[in-house]
């Protein structure tokens, strides 16, 4: 039952072919198994879990069940879950056992999913190959030799090896849509404000996103549509009323216009990536849309702003880890300042490191217009790049990453190469916009992933687009060998 | 030389809501440590501030009554610092746009005349938690009861030019959040209390001299002693050929003195910049137009309606306006005396402020409230009793032996205004003394005064003393 | 820019951040590289453009004035390193 889609394990659940906890005790199986390798999972909740299994075959039985009910999932381990160790992938919170629900963990309770466990990511979320993380580095399942992506790289090896249906991660460069791509699977990052940051640890506010991970745009489809919503707790949550993503999967792709932007395609992009995304586009010209190249002027200046940007933000979020309420405190601290620079030297790895001082260099007297100020005003021109674009086309199309996954270790020493990694997702992250990664093929047994950008709100428009490409592609349905 | 001082004061006042600025956690003082401390105030991982609609409201409400601009877009930024009382490393502040700005406020000096202090702005932020020094063997313990309460940061102009000045103006500036209803000012609880910059010129240069920040003063007494402390030491300094570091000192109020504060000598770099979890305020003309038309009536304008109304002096009228809980006492005790302006003033001037001051007790807490205080009134207006003895009521009174008509009946203090009892008694005084009466009729006509007090002395002052007057006379000169 | 250790050693006191001393010329290079990299931002002119601090140009959502959270302490100060009678504990600060 591994290899099924969400919705069809749904629509087993309902017709009664096994429970939530046959089909829950399954995948709790194939974790043991299979994880050593991937070591994709921080947590697994086995005892949680069946106890959700219980009370969710309880309400299929009542006839109370959604779509969701019954099927189990794993959380990034960077949203908040109460009485569940939550370490945002550092040892500075090995020891934090939330004391509350981020809310998108309590809109899944909600609607009936299982959480299994928490996934392996980046130490907060910074990174773009999952070795940065304090339980060391998640493997691709492709290749266990080559990184899964990051942050989200353990939600996105998860899903690929066919340990969960679907997974959730969040996207503040490129976190869900990069991993998505070298994992061969679907993730999706939504419009900033869709999905509630209350509960998310928080990386960088202003960019931070949560969105899902599945095999197919459908099962996103239903995944996105219990996450997302508004929440009176998050001041930057859009309220706006979600659209049936799974009720528009259909629509037909005739007339749809998709601009090409040519910075996508110059320098930089591997050419069997590329040629990957030309056969793919092809596909789409036959499925009635029409292709035109535009131009997005700014896009060398994204990864350049990010950098400010982001580092800026997470090195004021990360000054609550001090060692005074919860996580990681040095032993036998002399006195104030020892406590606090003991305990956050101890805590932090070093690329958390490397973006706090980075951030607080930016920030710092003299230097806040020059790099901050400058950087928020170059993201007004990047949105405007998009806006403009816009009025032209539907939907954006690219590659996800400039290549196909890395070897382990091929970066870790080279931040800025590293950041380059994410030149084609971050510019989405700074404009706010919503963006989709769907498999598009392989290149030396490694997956390919397009990209789609849509305008603001347009979630259902990119997965209705990534379910009509499913119809006609298979690169979505092959899974890794060797996790049987 | 001659020095002239400048002053600017930075005042907190914290504001009266229910729940804290950026959560629904309870702002009640006093509470167990950390029992009002929720997530959003003890900084957890992920959690996300949202603005309190009462402190925008409050905010405005200061900036129309002060004169100032209410921005139409104001911004929320993190002040970043490390303090284990502030829980995420950074105080939610607003920086480069403040909701409220450029505005005055005109006080009154001691020779009458009266002074404008200009507002630089008025700004809206969080306020810190409280470390408890020395709470268990040589550790500080922390309690974030207080993190999250909303602050409303007033900052004056350089305007003020001495210790008294200073006190007029932050004495105006708690009469004021008062009768806005936007905080309780309560000094003791650090609800009110300020920071002063301090420095000296020579008198005529134009440039500032260097000034020093004395922090958390929290009484009026103390502003004005902190205050001139500074400005002699700052002074001494100079005429004796040093300089003035500008610094952060703070002011001991057991030794009257200010000291530097080196502890936190280190130069600070906040790194402010715009809290990307919270949004740009925007207020519009149509919310503004609901506050103007909901404002009290503040004291200046309640002041000269006293007057108008009353008759009172202008100093009177000062003196009862500059708490709204005084001028709603005395305008309710007017009511109750059937409107008798001049004495209710001098009642609640004299003998209630004296027995407040006597007991140490705010007028909220007054055992003779204004409609008791009222009813005594109406009974020295009617003649019921004397002035003199309405005192003796009114000590009653306070120490709550009953209502002033109960009083007067217990202790049977009714003023005797019957002509005959009185002309009675005045016989009997005449028949006891024939040598004065003598004395009088030749001449002595002083000795009335003898007379009079003999004739109160026999009705235990109960005799309406200008029936006994005038009685006295006619018996007298006949 | 070139960051030097004892920039990076400022910097690192300013976040309250532990390094060791080892890897403190890594990170001079590190930063150096980052900001030289940040650099290209200088290469557009951006006079009169307004920083984009929120996407969607939002405003200000305000929560009414209401008491809605209750004393959560002792599960909050389950995860504490250190507590007494309610209060967190840190080392002696000295005013």
């Amino acid at each position: 039952m591994y290899q099924k889609s969400l919705v069809e394990l749904a629509a087993d659940l309902q017709k009664g072919a096994y429970s939530s906890e046959e089909l829950t005790r399954a995948c709790l199986q194939r974790i043991h198994t299979h994880d050593e390798r991937l070591n994709s999972f921080v947590t697994v909740t086995e005892t949680q879990a069946l106890t959700a299994a219980q009370a969710a075959d309880a309400a299929i039985k009542a006839g109370t069940a959604g779509p969701l009910t019954g099927i189990p999932f794993a959380h990034k381990d960077i949203f908040c879950t109460n009485g569940v160790k939550t370490s945002c992938g550092s040892r500075m919170l090995d020891n934090f056992i939330a004391p509350y629900d981020a809310t998108v963990t309590q809109k899944l309770l909600a609607a009936g999913a299982v959480m299994v466990g928490k996934t392996n990511m980046d130490e907060f979320a910074m990174g773009s190959s999952n070795e940065t993380s304090f339980y060391g580095p998640v493997r691709n399942p492709w290749d266990e030799t080559t990184v899964p992506g990051g942050s989200s790289g353990g939600s996105a090896a998860a899903v690929a090896a066919r340990l969960v249906p679907v997974s959730t991660g969040t996207d503040t460069g490129g976190s869900i849509r990069q991993p998505a791509a070298l994992c061969g699977v679907t993730g999706l990052k939504p419009t900033y404000g869709r999905v509630s940051r209350y509960g998310m640890i928080a990386f960088a506010s202003s960019l931070d996103q949560g969105g899902p991970f599945a095999r197919s745009a459908e099962d996103a489809a239903v995944l996105l549509g219990a996450m997302a919503g508004f929440d009176a707790r998050d001041s930057t949550s859009v309220d706006r009323p979600v659209d049936d993503y799974v009720a528009q999967l259909n629509q037909p792709l005739q007339g749809l216009k998709i601009g090409l932007p040519k910075e996508y395609f110059g320098a930089g992009l591997d050419t069997a990536v590329g040629d990957a995304i030309a056969v793919a586009i092809e596909e789409f010209r036959k499925l009635g849309a029409t292709v035109t190249e535009i131009t997005l002027p700014n896009t060398h200046l994204s990864v350049p702003a990010y950098y400010v940007v982001a580092p800026a933000e997470c090195s004021s979020n990360l000054s609550r880890f001090d060692g005074v309420r919860f996580g990681h405190r040095a032993a036998n601290a002399q006195d104030l300042q020892d406590l606090y620079t003991r305990s956050r030297g101890e805590g932090f790895g070093s690329e958390v490191k490397r973006r706090i001082l980075v951030g607080t260099y930016a920030l710092s007297a003299g230097y806040y217009d020059a790099y901050y100020l400058k950087a928020q005003q170059v993201r007004h021109l990047i949105r405007d790049d998009f806006l403009q674009a816009f009025a032209q086309v539907d939907v954006i199309m690219g590659p996800t990453a400039p290549s196909v996954a890395f070897k382990l270790g091929e970066k870790a020493d080279d931040p800025v190469s590293m950041y380059l990694s994410d030149i084609y997702t971050i510019s989405v992250n700074l404009a706010g916009l919503p963006a989709i990664s769907i498999p598009a093929g392989f290149s030396n047994g490694l997956p390919i992933g397009l990209q789609v950008i849509g305008n603001y709100f347009a979630e259902a428009r990119l997965l209705n687009i990534g379910h009509r490409y499913q119809q006609v592609s298979d690169w979505h349905t092959r899974s890794p060998q060797g996790f049987e | 030389m001659e020095w002239e001082t400048v002053i600017g004061l930075e005042i907190h006042t914290q504001l009266a809501t229910k729940s804290k600025i950026f959560s629904g956690a309870s702002t009640t003082y006093g509470a167990e440590p950390n029992t009002q401390a929720c997530a959003v105030d003890l900084g957890l991982p992920g959690v996300l501030p949202v603005l309190n609609a009462e402190v925008v409201r409050m905010a405005a409400m200061f900036g129309l009554a002060t004169h100032s601009t209410v921005a139409p877009r104001s911004v929320f930024a993190r002040k970043n610092y490390f303090y284990p009382d502030l829980p995420k490393g950074y105080q939610i502040s607003q920086f480069e746009l403040p909701i409220v700005h450029h505005g005055y406020l005109d006080i009154e000096l001691e020779d009458g005349r009266s002074k404008r202090i200009g507002i630089t702005r008025a700004h809206l932020e969080e306020d810190a938690g409280k470390s408890l020094h020395e709470a268990y063997l040589g550790k500080t313990g922390i309690d974030l009861n207080r993190a999250g309460t909303p602050l409303l940061e007033i900052v004056s102009e350089p305007d003020i030019r001495s210790a008294r000045e200073a006190v007029a103006y932050m004495k105006k500036i708690h009469s004021l959040v008062r009768y806005l209803g936007i905080s309780d000012g309560n000094m003791q609880e650090g609800s009110f209390r300020c920071d002063a910059n301090v420095s000296v010129r020579p008198k005529g240069q134009q440039a500032f001299g260097t000034r020093t920040e004395i922090k958390n003063i929290n009484s009026f007494r103390f502003v004005e002693q902190a205050i001139n402390y500074e400005v002699e030491r700052q002074i001494l300094l100079l005429e004796g050929g040093g300089t003035v570091v500008q610094e952060t000192r703070l002011f001991d109020p057991d030794k009257h003195e200010t000291r530097s504060m080196r502890s936190k000598e280190e130069a600070n770099d906040y790194r402010y910049f715009p809290d990307p979890d919270l949004l740009p305020v925007e207020v519009d003309e149509a919310f503004l137009a609901s506050i103007r038309d909901s404002l009290p009536e503040l004291s200046d304008a309640r002041k000269t309606r006293l007057v108008s109304d009353y008759g009172l002096s202008e100093y009177d009228a000062g003196i009862l306006t500059a708490s709204r809980e005084l001028a709603d006492y005395f305008e309710s005790a007017v009511n109750a005396a059937a409107g008798a302006g001049k004495l209710t003033a001098n009642w609640v001037i004299g003998e209630l402020s004296a027995a407040l001051r006597r007991d140490d007790r705010e007028i909220k807490d007054s055992p003779v409230d204004a409609a008791a205080l009222g009813s005594l009134l109406l009974r020295i207006e009617d003649g019921t009793i004397s002035g003199k003895l309405a005192k003796q009521v009114f000590e009653a009174m306070w120490k709550g032996e009953g209502s002033a008509d109960e009083i007067i009946e217990q202790q049977g203090l009714k003023q005797i205004s019957d002509a005959s009892a009185i002309t009675g008694i005045i016989r009997e005084v005449l028949g006891k003394n024939p040598a004065q009466v003598e004395q009088y009729r030749a001449g002595q006509v002083k000795l009335i005064a003898f007379f009079v007090g003999q004739v109160m002395k026999a009705t235990q002052g109960k005799a309406n003393p200008q029936q006994v007057n005038e009685l006295l006379r006619k018996l007298l000169d006949s | 820019m070139e960051l030097d250790a004892s920039d990076v050693e400022k910097i690192a006191h300013l976040a309250r951040l532990g390094i060791n001393t080892e890897d403190i010329p890594a990170y001079a290079r590190n930063l150096t590289d980052i900001l030289a990299f940040v650099e290209q931002l200088n290469s557009v002119d951006t006079t009169g453009v307004e920083p984009l601090a929120h996407p969607l140009d939002a405003t200000q959502r305000l929560r009414p004035d209401e008491v809605t959270e209750t004393n959560n302490r002792e599960n909050f100060q389950k995860v504490a390193p250190e507590t007494e009678s309610g209060l967190y504990l840190v080392p002696q600060v000295i005013e």
